[in-house]
């Protein structure tokens, strides 16, 4: 076993541990956003393992940094409790839940075809670094990248509406 | 590996042990002097003042003598952890902040002083950055107190709005010089240009006479980039949550704000994580805008081959990196100074000014900033520049 299997092992087990607190924990929500921060950085320690540093580093910084950081900012703002959703409501949820985690993992076993492959892909120079994923995103998906701001712009004028609509 | 624990030595020695206690004694002096005081100056050992600067020993003992106090109702995990949280990305912004340039001592890779050089070294001082908020939004929640959960609010909603801007207020530099890399930008600062060459490209010289082509200025990022610079500045100042930008404590309303319920020590840590992001700061600006380690006027070439002439190459080159250490901390007290001179000069804003400035003002500034540069740049590629 090499180093980087070590570290993969210990980063994706405090992934999937700190995922799985995040859930458990009902009683605290705070706890459960910061169980979802760790979950978050231990993800971007795998993205570094794979080289794909620039993603790692964005997953801290906007995941890790700015939208955890708003959850807890209307957690706390809202306090939410248990009892705020009505029993109903929250045994509809869980069979959700419950019917969306089983079709994951459907389509998680159905994409590992048998064992992983042993070798290693060579990495061209530059991989995963700012130029490259640059590049890659404003020319040959410039089209998917800027759609996915466009349909961001159109959720935040829509939010702005709606809020605005109470507010008034 | 020796020499990566050297270089991390080397930073904890000079910011954890120099800076960061004199930095208290600065902020009493010279809020002293703006004030026409004396200042701290009764703390002694055997009747020896030495100008007061045995007052942070004082602070420290005060500190560690007082009791550690947890409030009844509070979480106290994360009561406990929020004063760590809030000072760990403090110290390990260091990391990738250059002290000196990059050296070749004939060794198999040359010396280049920054404890890890990487290529988005910028970056991982963003998402560092973002990671401290942590530890005033949790204090705040922890504690089991309104005036200390809104403090913690007030923090949260500007550390997120400045963290915006003050990525967007850089990116004109990193158009400029090509990089994310700390180390690279302070290489590419290390040269002058002529200011008036432009006018060779509107036909008023064919070529710049002598004496005006003398009239050179560094290719600092502030020379390049003004209004990022007092922009990015700007952002970092209200990421420390210092005067004129200190809502999420402000007294007169909030009490203490976020850290009301702490005592002793663990409030002496978010004391500590305050006064230590200044000299970070110091040490990120001067990097980003002031040359880093450059000596104006005088690049490392120059420096190593006018010292080399009479004292050979490897004594040269090691006295040369001396002067880019001593020149980097110069320019980083410089930086210190400037923002104690803002943060006594400046009364505490009001919490929708400070909003207004970062959403209503800067924003649009950082946005115009980004498109002013990429014209200037495609323009001056146009002239063949």
């Amino acid at each position: 076993m090499n180093v980087e299997l070590v570290l993969f092992y210990a980063f994706a087990a405090l992934a999937v541990g700190s995922a799985l607190a995040m859930v458990m924990n009902v009683r605290n929500t705070v706890a459960s956003a910061m169980s979802l921060v760790i979950t978050m950085v231990a993800l971007a320690a795998v993205y570094v393992l794979m080289e794909a540093h620039l993603v790692a580093v964005l997953q801290i910084m906007v995941y890790g940094g700015a939208i955890v950081v708003l959850f807890v900012f209307v957690v706390m703002l809202l306090n939410l409790r248990q009892d705020t959703f009505p029993p109903a409501r929250q045994r509809a949820a869980k069979a959700l839940g419950a019917a969306l985690v089983v079709l994951a993992i459907v389509k998680l076993l159905s994409l590992m075809p048998g064992a992983l492959p042993d070798a290693v892909a060579d990495l061209p120079e530059g991989f995963g670094g700012y130029r490259d994923v640059g590049t890659a995103l404003f020319t040959r998906y410039v089209l998917p990248f800027e759609s996915t701001s466009l349909l961001l712009l159109s959720a935040l004028v829509g939010a702005v509406v709606l809020a605005k609509r109470r507010l008034d | 590996m020796l020499e990566t624990i050297g270089k991390i030595l080397f930073v904890l020695i000079v910011v954890m042990g120099a800076f960061l206690p004199m930095i208290t004694w600065v902020e009493r002096k010279q809020s002293a002097v703006i004030q026409d005081r004396v200042g701290a100056n009764r703390a002694d050992i055997a009747g020896i003042t030495v100008l007061g600067l045995l007052h942070p020993l004082t602070d420290v003992l005060k500190l560690f003598a007082k009791e550690d106090f947890v409030p009844e109702g509070a979480n106290r995990v994360m009561h406990l952890l929020a004063p760590v949280i809030a000072l760990v990305p403090a110290i390990i912004t260091l990391a990738v902040v250059p002290f000196a340039g990059v050296y070749d001592f004939g060794g198999e890779k040359p010396f280049s002083f920054v404890v890890a050089d990487v290529d988005w070294g910028m970056l991982y001082v963003f998402a560092v950055g973002s990671i401290a908020a942590y530890g005033t939004i949790l204090s705040g929640w922890a504690s089991n107190n309104n005036w200390a959960l809104l403090g913690s609010l007030r923090a949260s909603a500007q550390m997120i709005s400045y963290e915006v801007t003050m990525g967007l207020a850089i990116v004109g530099l990193f158009m400029c010089f090509q990089t994310l890399s700390l180390q690279q930008m302070s290489l590419a600062q290390d040269s002058t240009f002529r200011l008036l060459g432009f006018l060779e490209h509107f036909g008023l010289f064919e070529t710049l006479p002598a004496w005006l082509s003398w009239i050179r200025v560094p290719t600092w990022g502030i020379f390049l980039q003004p209004l990022g610079f007092v922009m990015f500045l700007t952002c970092i100042m209200a990421e420390n949550k210092r005067p004129p930008f200190d809502l999420p404590e402000a007294e007169s309303e909030l009490v203490a704000g976020y850290h009301l319920e702490y005592s002793g020590m663990r409030w002496g840590l978010f004391y500590t994580a305050e006064f230590l992001e200044v000299p970070v700061i110091g040490c990120i600006v001067t990097a980003l805008f002031l040359g880093g380690w450059s000596i104006p006027y005088l690049d490392t070439q120059t420096l190593i081959s006018g010292i080399g002439g009479t004292f050979g190459e490897g004594f040269a080159t090691g006295l040369t990196l001396v002067l880019h250490v001593h020149a980097f901390l110069a320019k980083v007290i410089f930086m210190i100074w400037l923002q104690m001179l803002i943060r006594w000069s400046l009364p505490r804003f009001r919490y929708d000014q400070v909003m207004d400035l970062c959403w209503k003002i800067m924003l649009p500034l950082s946005l115009a900033n980004v498109f002013v540069t990429g014209a200037a740049i495609l323009w001056l590629k146009e002239l063949g520049a």
